[in-house]
């Protein structure tokens, strides 16, 4: 089963390369973009067909590899 | 005294990490991260690099190597353990230290000599230095330290931070800090101080002719203090 997930900075945590992008995009013409924040993907197949086990571990792998939850949010979709 | 410095992939600094420990009298031994058992050590020491070629986040990948759990228990039953530069993001990694290092607040790699201020001395490390101020070397694109504010309150109250970035004169302010770390934190340790991660680089301060010799001071200082 594929699982799809995405870890971000926590809100309120500096993102210096979101920060230069957006500067960037505004430099473009793009001057209504506001904030940027990068964050990243992640695409896992996991050998599981039931949905619930396969977001379980999903959620197990984020905590204690994917993700660093001093600074980063994890969102399993 | 025995020592060992681990090898991890896309390590860089184990072998100026090798010189620098046998140049001030330790017995060293270099490990490979896929052994399992250390070899007995008075000092194990994560060299600076880039392991795993930083893939994930800095230190991640080998925050979790086969020879890691040995580390672990070393360090938790009161081993000394020293992590310079990636040694200190993978130390956060484990969770043996607290926090983590984040991109440098200006989005460049930094190489440079930098001074760093000991903030504690009552500790294995730097007991007994003679320099309160240390000209050493960095060179990272991850150092910026940070904490949340409980977690920074707690190494405020514990007396963990180690090491502030600093003017020649020791002066912590905006100025003298390279990465924008919290605090203008350099090195921390943890709550028994007998780990000890920084960003600076000791090992490459041990020659007169070719940077300087605070370094020497260090290691000096820490043979001294563990024999």
């Amino acid at each position: 089963m594929k699982i799809k997930v995405i870890v971000t900075l926590k809100s309120g945590v500096l993102d210096p390369q979101g920060k230069a992008i957006q500067q960037t995009l505004n430099g473009m013409g793009f001057a209504n973009v506001k904030d940027v924040r990068q964050g990243k993907y992640f695409d896992l197949d996991i050998n599981e067909n039931n949905e619930q086990k396969a977001k379980h571990s999903a959620e197990e792998i984020c905590k204690k590899l994917l993700a660093n939850q001093v600074i980063e949010d994890f969102k399993i979709i | 005294m025995n020592s060992s410095v681990i090898i991890f992939p896309g390590s860089n600094c184990d072998r100026d990490m090798d010189v620098a420990l046998k140049k001030f009298g330790f017995k060293n031994k270099m490990v490979w991260h896929d052994d399992d058992k250390l070899p007995k050590s008075d000092l194990i020491v994560l060299p600076g690099g880039f392991s795993y070629g930083d893939y994930l986040r800095c230190g991640s990948i080998a925050g979790k190597s086969k020879i890691i759990q040995s580390v672990i228990d070393f360090a938790n039953s009161g081993g000394m353990v020293l992590g310079i530069c990636n040694g200190f993001q993978i130390l956060t990694e484990t969770g043996l230290l607290k926090g983590v290092l984040q991109q440098n607040k200006n989005i460049e790699f930094i190489c440079k000599n930098i001074f760093v201020k000991i903030n504690n001395s009552e500790n294995k490390f730097f007991e007994n230095i003679d320099k309160d101020v240390l000209e050493l070397h960095i060179a990272h694109n991850e150092g910026n330290y940070f904490c949340s504010e409980d977690e920074l309150k707690s190494l405020e109250d514990n007396n963990q931070i180690a090491a502030y970035y600093c003017s020649s004169d020791g002066k912590v302010d905006d100025k003298s800090n390279p990465n924008g770390a919290i605090k203008n934190i350099a090195g921390i340790f943890n709550e028994k101080k007998n780990i000890l991660g920084m960003m600076p680089h000791p090992e490459r301060m041990i020659d007169k002719y070719l940077s300087g010799e605070d370094g020497s001071k260090f290691f000096e200082n820490l043979i001294r203090n563990l024999k």
